[in-house]
């Protein structure tokens, strides 16, 4: 028996596009506003959803025959809140940088939908093994949209890629470039995840909504 | 009195959990399909903020804050400080209303508890709440009544959010939007319009 069977793989690529946590399941928004104003923090940001929503998925699935169905929500709870004390506890041993820049934002990890949503869609009704395998997957899928957002925000918005001036070394600024300052606005998020959900559903046409 | 009214307008209108801060988009997103099971989730996000905002209130003010436990043990009480319990306290209270809401909506409107399906216990995620216990936290009011506006005011703001994307939703279903971009994407771009609009209000003091 091998370890990755292909309904196992499909759990870890389905959320990278026709599943995906943000543009297709609309989980998880908030933290995708705040933390994608710069490309490092939306980078550790996604790492600890990831790993939150993986070993999440594995204690509950652990759990799923046992918890009585009215107080299921405290017990994630619970859970959730325990690991994002473990992760923020880590990322201030040793990134104490980016810990202090994503700030509030780890605790609010707590309240983030993807993770409750993918508690109660799928580890409640399933093995430990699929259930991490989902977690990591849709952590993934979430972190690849984080990344996309922040890299246009932080170059358009500071004209940088993790901190380097680009724009300054190519020699915008000289002929009259300005950067644009709605692109550090979260509005603007808002507007970008919008024109990647587009992008994504003219390539992918099964995803377009049809009963509107 | 007076007070109590600015909080009010002030945390609908300016401090709007949507439009100003981006909190609670997840069911606000996903909920906002039709005015009448937006309106049914808006009642419920008022409701479980009125209540949670001055209970969190009376924790913070006779438990966690530093020497907030003088009511208690009296002088020895002034070094305790349980602040950095405020996280899962305020999670907690929030989490058991909202189960206590889940079971309310499931026994007198079973088509609403249907419409709203995993957005109900969603609630509990949802950042409005957990946002609207942490400024309460963060902007130290001075008495319950004030904190217990602040909450109502919050929800009733989030619920004239979501209502208005509901309405815009309904109408834009009549215009012609490229196949792709219909429903979610349109919704996206909508509500970042909106926010522009509404950074408008930013600054005002009354």
């Amino acid at each position: 028996m091998s370890l990755f069977s292909s309904q196992d793989l499909k759990l870890l690529t389905n959320p990278l596009n026709m599943e995906n946590p943000i543009t297709v399941q609309v989980l998880g928004i908030c933290s995708a506003l705040a933390v994608t104003v710069k490309l490092e923090p939306a980078i550790v940001m996604s790492i600890s959803v990831t790993a939150v929503l993986a070993f999440a998925n594995v204690i509950i699935s652990l759990l799923r025959n046992t918890i009585p169905s009215r107080i299921r929500i405290i017990v994630q709870l619970v859970v959730i809140a325990f690991l994002v004390i473990v992760v923020d506890q880590i990322l201030k041993a040793y990134v104490y940088d980016v810990s202090k820049q994503l700030s509030v934002f780890v605790g609010l990890i707590i309240t983030n939908c993807i993770i409750m949503g993918r508690l109660e869609a799928f580890a409640l009704g399933n093995k430990p093994w699929p259930s991490f395998l989902d977690g990591v997957g849709n952590g993934a899928g979430y972190g690849l949209i984080l990344i996309i957002v922040a890299f246009f925000r932080e170059l358009f918005g500071s004209g940088t890629i993790f901190g380097f001036p680009v724009f300054e070394k190519i020699g915008l600024y000289s002929i009259g470039y300005k950067n644009n300052g709605l692109m550090i606005l979260p509005p603007m998020a808002l507007i970008i995840v919008g024109i990647i959900i587009w992008i994504q559903r003219s390539r992918t046409r099964e995803l377009i909504e049809k009963n509107l | 009195m007076e007070e109590l009214l600015n909080i009010f307008v002030k945390s609908i209108f300016i401090d709007n959990m949507i439009f100003a801060y981006f909190l609670g988009m997840c069911s606000y997103l996903a909920v906002s399909k039709t005015v009448e099971t937006s309106t049914g989730l808006g009642i419920a996000v008022i409701f479980v903020l009125g209540i949670t905002v001055p209970v969190n209130y009376l924790l913070e003010y006779y438990i966690l804050k530093k020497g907030a436990l003088a009511w208690l043990l009296g002088d020895a009480a002034s070094s305790i400080d349980l602040s950095f319990l405020s996280f899962i306290m305020f999670i907690a209270v929030i989490a058991s209303m909202v189960q206590l809401v889940e079971m309310i909506v499931e026994k007198f409107s079973p088509s609403l508890y249907a419409a709203l399906g995993i957005f109900l216990p969603l609630i509990a995620v949802n950042c409005a709440i957990l946002g609207g216990a942490l400024f309460m936290q963060e902007r130290e009011y001075s008495s319950i009544a004030e904190a217990s506006v602040f909450g109502l005011g919050s929800g009733v703001g989030w619920f004239l959010a979501i209502v208005g994307i509901a309405a815009i939703r309904e109408k834009i279903k009549y215009s012609n939007i490229p196949a792709p971009l219909r429903g979610i994407g349109i919704t996206f771009i909508a509500t970042g319009l909106m926010g522009i609009a509404f950074m408008s209000f930013m600054g005002i003091k009354l």
